[in-house]
């Protein structure tokens, strides 16, 4: 028996279930962050404070008298995680229930898979190639305000680039082979994203004693965090989606 | 992505206007959580830079600019 003859469920079920998975999803990036990323923090603090102590004026951060110790720090990179996961997870599941609205019959479990594949394509591949994600002693202080309007401008791009792809996708019309409509997705999202990288200013701040190695791995180990947490919403609300229909389904339909 | 021609669109029990409010609510909430990890140097959460330090190797890990 197929189950779209459900009706969609209330706003505040697919909500709850958003937080949910992406707290979870937030966690497990926690932990994935904590052991992939953390030691190149702590090699890249150890330079910004040779650095400073070496040139007292030009230090942009004390480590030493900090308000919160570097234990504390590491402790509170679950915190950042878990309440950056949950806040993205119950955007996800507010966007699956706008965009739900317009979908024909019931959901068959890919539309949280891929809105949270979008996402992570539109929010964090799409900016991370333009700004990677910089570890401390990287990055001047001086600009610290116009790198981070242009980053959240060009998450907002990205996200755009997407919905151009999906534009594309649906513009090439139903009857057409699957390459083909995969081909205008594509075009749809390399025009916006080759657009919006040409317009968009760059920074190169990366001091030229600074390790490459050091700036390779932890960018590494931070798109992973995030490649983590996104995959982790996905599945996570996707299963628990699928759960809450199945319950819905069976209350409905006690035959069955 | 669902495809485009849509024959009978499931149009929410909570009624349309209603919805659209309290997705709104949501999402400005959200987005007001996702800044205070990602953003706050104590403007909203009122915690001086305490929030903003405990948070420190998060904002680096998840790519935000940081300083």
């Amino acid at each position: 028996m197929p189950l779209n003859t459900t009706a969609a469920p209330p706003f505040l079920a697919v909500l709850v279930r958003g937080l949910l998975a992406g707290l979870i999803a937030g966690l497990l990036a926690g932990a994935f962050a904590y052991v992939a990323g953390e030691p190149h923090v702590e090699a890249a603090i150890a330079i910004e404070e040779a650095a400073t102590h070496a040139e007292p004026a030009a230090g942009a951060h004390d480590h030493e008298d900090a308000l919160v110790g570097r234990s504390g720090q590491r402790g509170g990179l679950f915190l950042a995680t878990g309440l950056f996961g949950a806040a993205m997870g119950g955007l996800l599941a507010t966007a699956y229930v706008l965009l739900s609205r317009r979908r024909r019959g019931d959901d068959d479990g890919r539309s949280g898979l891929l809105l949270a594949g979008g996402a992570l394509l539109g929010a964090v591949i799409v900016p991370f190639v333009k700004y990677p994600a910089n570890p401390p002693a990287v990055g001047d202080p001086a600009t610290i305000n116009q790198r981070t309007v242009t980053y959240l401008l060009m998450v907002v791009l990205g996200l755009v680039a997407v919905w151009a792809g999906s534009l594309g996708y649906r513009s090439v019309g139903a009857q057409a082979p699957t390459w083909l409509r995969a081909a205008g997705a594509t075009g749809g999202f390399l025009l916006v994203t080759a657009v919006s990288y040409v317009v968009m200013p760059s920074f190169q701040e990366v001091p030229a004693d600074f390790p490459a190695t050091l700036l390779w791995s932890f960018r590494l180990a931070s798109l992973g965090t995030q490649v983590v947490l996104w995959t982790g919403i996905g599945l996570l609300f996707a299963a628990l989606m699928h759960h809450e229909r199945r319950r819905r389904a069976g209350t409905a339909l006690p035959s069955t | 992505m669902s495809s485009s021609a849509s024959s009978q669109p499931v149009v929410h029990p909570a009624g349309s206007a209603r919805l659209m409010w309290t997705a709104l609510a949501t999402v400005a909430v959200l987005t007001l959580l996702a800044y205070l990890v990602a953003f706050d140097q104590g403007a909203v959460s009122r915690s001086g830079m305490y929030l903003h330090e405990l948070m420190h190797d998060g904002r680096h890990l998840l790519g935000v600019p940081c300083h």
